[in-house]
């Protein structure tokens, strides 16, 4: 079955796979883990809000976002990005906007999704005595978020959002249908050129398994360690 | 700067002589549904014995499912799609990866969506079966057999009912996601939903009537999901079990 197989190719392109296109993929990994987690714990702050100017729009954008496909979003925020950089600053035409920055964006604000549910979770986690204790030292709303409850919210829902994290380094290879050299694309590209799709696709799902599948093995030693025993 | 509008561009006559574009999208929410529904039958049969297997007292049993779960969860579902849709005809016997390669269009893409979303999801259910028996409290499994039922007695008079009324929040977002990851299979050539507003996009210009058409009939589809399991679960709940919502999974 393996006879016919071409393992050569692999070694061949192993700079171009590792150097162009994983680090592409950790990089809008990294970047759209940092702003997903800081816009999605402002969307979860927004929709633990009584505010109904605050809640309402923030739910309305979280539910948006959970009921449509990742690709759909990711072709939206391609021709969508454009337009909108060209209203802010005014332009004539739409804008050119990287296929980079591009997909930064989409990951960021689609993920933020994802993130603000879990930190919702984890806000609701924190006992209520522990606002009512920062409220009785005289610490404002920011004050009491920033030092009592979050801390709080982010180490019990560290492993959920690392899982997540995990998810959305799963998620980038979704680029490939704006024809992005990320680790897939990188691959895809390779694959076509020298007709070998088995052997680099095989390679591919390998290399994948290993790094989710590492990943989520520390994750749940962090969740032991972690753990509060009762 | 300025877009121009056209919504009547849904009553335009498409460009294949299949009739207007409202049509296309209409037959690509169809293959969405197809694939997610047959998808759909493959997660929960697979998902549920896996799931079953891996609370039993066997350690091997276990660790089987074990594998196949991780297996399915830490390859994303666009690798996946290649592996069924290329590398799999190469790999079978020559005879069997040959009538793959020879099926007609929208079959060729379908069968192997069918199969990857199938598959792919059935491993997240597994992982809810798991979760949602292993909630129980044990003393339901002593329970069965202090009353002299069989392991399989057990589970089937005992454990799954209770399980499955525990689950069916995840599971219905599960079925959600098996929906909305169907939209994966256009890489593959399934025209589905999100692929026939992409094409329409293609030969009208018109992105955004395109694009907001599909989300508003993603959006739906979502909404009849959601009150449809509503329904489902006040129909099968058992008075005085509560099936509180769990602990806050990741997923997509």
């Amino acid at each position: 079955m393996f006879s016919g197989f071409d393992f050569d190719v692999i070694e061949r392109s192993l700079p171009f796979l590792f150097k162009e296109g994983m680090t592409f993929t950790l990089t809008l990994t990294a970047m759209a883990m940092t702003g997903g987690i800081v816009f999605g714990t402002l969307l979860a702050m927004m929709r633990l809000s009584s505010h109904r100017l605050l809640n309402v729009p923030a739910a309305t954008y979280v539910n948006l976002m959970r009921s449509v496909p990742l690709v759909l979003v990711i072709f939206w925020f391609y021709f969508l990005v454009p337009w909108i950089g060209g209203w802010v600053i005014g332009a004539e035409q739409p804008i050119q906007v990287g296929a980079f920055w591009s997909s930064v964006i989409t990951f960021t604000l689609f993920e933020a999704a994802y993130y603000a549910e879990i930190m919702r979770a984890g806000i609701q986690s924190v006992a209520r005595g522990q606002v009512s204790a920062g409220q009785a030292l005289g610490l404002n709303y920011w004050q009491t978020m920033g030092y009592v409850v979050l801390p709080q919210a982010f180490r019990n829902m560290l492993p959920v959002l690392l899982t997540q994290t995990i998810i959305l380094f799963q998620d980038t290879s979704l680029v490939y249908v704006l024809s992005i050299t990320d680790f897939l694309g990188a691959a895809a590209r390779i694959a076509q050129r020298d007709g070998r799709l088995v052997e680099m696709y095989l390679f591919v799902a390998v290399v994948y398994f290993i790094i989710s599948f590492t990943l989520s093995w520390l994750v749940k030693r962090l969740q032991q360690r972690i753990a509060i025993i009762s | 700067m300025k877009y121009n509008w056209n919504w009547q561009i849904f009553w335009a006559p498409a460009p294949d002589g299949t009739g207007i574009y409202l049509w296309w999208l209409v037959s690509g929410l169809g293959w969405t549904l197809a694939t997610a529904l047959l998808a759909w039958v493959i997660a929960l049969a697979l998902g549920a014995t896996i799931g079953t297997l891996r609370t039993t007292p066997l350690p091997w049993v276990v660790r089987l499912g074990n594998a196949y779960v991780e297996l399915f969860r830490n390859i994303p579902l666009l690798v996946q799609m290649f592996l069924w849709y290329f590398v799999l005809p190469e790999l079978l016997p020559k005879a069997l990866g040959d009538t793959m390669k020879q099926m007609i269009p929208p079959w060729a893409s379908f069968w192997p969506a069918v199969l990857c979303l199938g598959f792919y999801t059935s491993a997240r259910v597994a992982e809810q079966v798991r979760a949602g028996i292993q909630s129980l409290p044990r003393g339901q499994r002593m329970a069965g057999t202090a009353l002299g039922l069989t392991l399989p007695q057990t589970y089937r008079h005992v454990l799954l009912p209770q399980a499955f009324r525990i689950i069916l929040p995840p599971l219905t977002s599960e079925f959600m996601n098996i929906i909305k990851n169907s939209a994966v299979a256009l890489t593959i050539g399934l025209m589905e939903l999100t692929a026939r507003a992409r094409s329409m996009q293609e030969f009208t210009f018109q992105v955004f009537e395109a694009f907001t058409a599909a989300t508003v009939i993603y959006i739906c589809v979502t909404l009849v999901v959601v009150f449809g399991m509503r329904w489902v679960e006040k129909r099968v709940a058992v008075p005085g079990l509560i099936s509180a919502g769990g602990a806050p999974m990741a997923g997509h």
